[in-house]
C-alpha cells in the first residue's frame, strides 16, 4: 500500500481547485456544486463551503446517485450490486452552471452515467468536472476541467480514497 | 428524514410472491430502495433508463386499476416496454391454461411477469414454470405484496418507524389480501396489529397470527398510532357474513364522531377503492390525518423498486449461471 495523499494535502488540493474555480466560473451567477455518491458527495460539500467563503455568498449544494444511469446495470461485474439511494437536488439545474465532483476519474463511466442523470434533470448552461485523483486509463472521452492529483495507476491496483466523514481516517492510498 | 444509509446487503430474489417468505432486512431493504426512486416522479423528465430493452408484461386476471396502473406507470418510468395482457382479451378465454399463456409471453422475450390471480398460489406456480421474474400484485385471499409495501412505506415516512406502533386494520380480514400481507410486513418491522371487524370476517385460525383480535372498535380506536381501513368488497362476501350495511357501518365505520375519540396524530389509511359513507366516512378519508392519496403516491417508487430489485437479482443469476 502508497500512500497518495494524506490529509493535509487533501486539503491543500481542495483549496487550490476552489480558488482556480473562483477565478473560473466565480462571474457565473448561477454556480451550483453537485456530488456524485458517495465519496463525491462529501468533497463537493467541502468544495461548495470553500467556494462559498472565496466568494462571499452561499452557493446551492446536491448530491447525485448514478445507480440508475449505470451502463453495467444489466451486466454487473461481479456479484456486488450497487445500492439505489436518493437524489438530492432541491433547485432548478435549468440554465445553472454545475461544478460536477467526484472522488476518482478512471474510465469515466461513472461521469457519463451522471450527465446522462443531470441532462434528465434539467437543461444546464455549463457543466465543470472536478476530481480529487485522475488515475488515468480512460475509456471514454471524458476529461476533468479541475484535478487534485494526476497519478497513473497500474490497472490491477486501486486507488482508495478515505475520508473522514464515512472512514475516520483521511488519505488516499493506491493498494 | 432520516439519512440514507448504506448496506452491505445484496437483494438476490428474482421473484417477489410474498411477505411472508421475506426477513425483516429484506423488507426494509425494498423501503430504502425505493426512496430512490421518489425523485423520479417529481422531476421534469419523469423517466431512469434502468430497465431499459426489458419487457413487462402486466398479466391481470381480476379487475384492478390502481394496481395496474401504478405497476404500468413504474415500469414506463423506467424506459421498459410494458405489454398489457387482459382475460377477456386473451387466449386464456380460449381454454389456454395460465402456464401456457405466460410461456409463449415469456417466448416473445418479457422479463418480468406482474401477475394478479384469483388463485391463491397462482404467482408462486408460475415462478417455478418460467424464467422471467415473476412479481405478485394480488393472489386470491393470499397476497398482496406491493400495497403492503407500499403501506409501511408510507406509515415510516411519516412515523420514522414502526416499531412499537399500535395499527388496527379494520374489516374483512378473511377475504383480504392485503391484511394478510400488511400483518407480515407490520410485525416484521416492530409493530403492534390489532385486528378489528365483525367475528365472520375473521380469518379460520386468526389465533395463530401474531396479532391481537377485537370486535369493538371503539375500544380499541383510542391507542392505535394508524388505522387501516379495509374495502368491504361485495364481489368476494358470499352468503350473509353481517346483518346490514348500516349496522357494519355503525360498529365498524369510521365516522367523524369516531375520530375524536383517536390519538390527534393517528394516521388513517385506505388500500382502495373506498366505499364512501361505508367503511370510512367522506370527511374523514379527505380529512388532514388521511394519508390515503399519498398511499397512491409511494406505490409508484415501491413499484418501481421491486422491479429494479428483481431484474437485478435476475441478472446477477444469470452472469453465475454463465460463469
Amino acid at each position: 500500500m502508497k500512500i497518495l495523499l494524506d490529509e493535509k494535502q487533501i486539503d491543500q488540493i481542495l483549496d487550490r481547485i476552489s480558488s482556480n474555480i473562483a477565478d473560473d466560473l466565480g462571474s457565473h451567477k448561477e454556480l451550483v456544486v453537485i456530488g456524485i455518491r458517495s465519496r463525491g458527495e462529501i468533497l463537493a460539500e467541502r468544495l461548495c463551503s470553500k467556494l462559498g467563503r472565496l466568494l462571499g455568498k452561499e452557493i446551492p449544494f446536491g448530491t447525485l446517485d448514478i445507480t440508475l444511469y449505470r451502463d453495467d446495470i444489466h451486466d454487473p461485474a461481479g456479484d456486488i450490486q450497487p445500492q439505489v439511494r436518493t437524489t438530492e437536488i432541491d433547485f432548478d439545474i435549468h440554465k445553472t452552471t454545475i461544478l460536477l465532483v467526484d472522488d476518482v476519474l478512471h474510465t469515466g463511466r461513472s461521469v457519463r452515467a451522471a450527465l446522462d442523470a443531470l441532462t434528465d434533470l434539467g437543461r444546464p448552461r455549463t457543466i465543470r468536472l472536478a476530481v480529487l485523483v485522475d488515475r488515468g486509463s480512460h475509456e471514454l472521452p471524458i476529461h476533468a476541467d479541475y484535478v487534485g492529483i494526476k497519478s497513473e495507476v497500474a490497472e490491477e491496483e486501486s486507488v482508495r480514497v478515505q475520508l473522514k466523514e464515512t472512514d475516520q481516517i483521511e488519505q488516499v492510498t493506491v493498494e | 428524514m432520516t439519512k440514507h444509509k448504506k448496506t452491505d446487503f445484496q437483494w438476490r430474489n428474482k421473484h417477489l410472491i410474498g411477505l411472508s417468505d421475506l426477513s425483516r432486512e429484506e423488507i426494509e431493504f425494498i423501503l430504502d430502495t425505493a426512496r430512490g426512486f421518489e425523485e423520479i416522479s417529481t422531476r421534469s423528465i419523469k423517466k431512469a433508463p434502468a430497465l431499459r430493452g426489458k419487457v413487462v408484461v402486466n398479466m391481470f386476471f381480476e379487475d384492478s386499476t390502481r394496481t395496474r396502473n401504478s405497476f404500468t406507470l413504474a415500469a414506463g418510468r423506467l424506459s421498459a416496454d410494458v405489454i398489457e395482457f387482459s382475460k377477456s382479451y386473451s387466449s386464456v378465454s380460449k381454454g389456454e391454461t395460465l402456464i401456457d399463456t405466460a410461456r409463449n409471453l415469456e417466448a416473445m422475450g418479457v422479463d418480468i411477469v406482474v401477475i394478479r390471480h384469483g388463485a391463491g398460489g397462482a404467482p408462486k406456480l408460475l415462478s417455478r414454470s418460467i424464467n422471467a421474474c415473476v412479481v405478485n400484485a394480488g393472489d386470491g385471499y393470499h397476497e398482496h405484496p406491493t400495497q403492503a409495501l407500499l403501506d409501511v412505506y408510507t406509515i415510516r415516512q411519516i412515523k420514522g418507524t414502526l416499531d412499537g406502533l399500535k395499527i388496527g386494520i379494520v374489516g374483512d380480514i378473511a377475504h383480504s389480501r392485503v391484511a394478510r400481507s400488511n400483518i407480515y410486513a407490520m410485525t416484521k418491522l416492530g409493530a403492534e396489529v390489532t385486528l378489528i371487524g365483525p367475528p365472520t370476517l375473521m380469518p379460520a385460525q386468526v389465533q395463530k397470527l401474531p396479532v391481537q383480535v377485537s370486535c369493538d372498535l371503539d375500544a380499541v380506536i383510542e391507542k392505535l398510532d394508524v388505522i387501516n381501513m379495509l374495502r368491504i368488497q361485495f364481489e368476494r362476501l358470499g352468503g350473509n357474513l353481517f346483518p346490514s350495511i348500516r349496522e357494519y357501518s355503525h360498529f365498524f365505520g369510521l365516522t367523524v364522531d369516531r375520530m375524536k375519540k383517536a390519538k390527534p396524530d393517528m394516521l388513517v389509511m385506505h388500500p382502495g377503492p373506498i366505499n364512501r359513507g361505508l367503511e370510512i366516512e367522506s370527511e374523514v378519508a379527505d380529512g388532514p390525518r388521511s394519508v390515503i392519496l399519498r398511499q397512491v403516491a409511494n406505490g409508484l417508487a415501491i413499484r418501481m423498486a421491486v422491479l429494479f430489485l428483481v431484474n437485478q437479482a435476475a441478472a446477477v443469476e444469470a452472469k453465475e449461471q454463465k460463469s
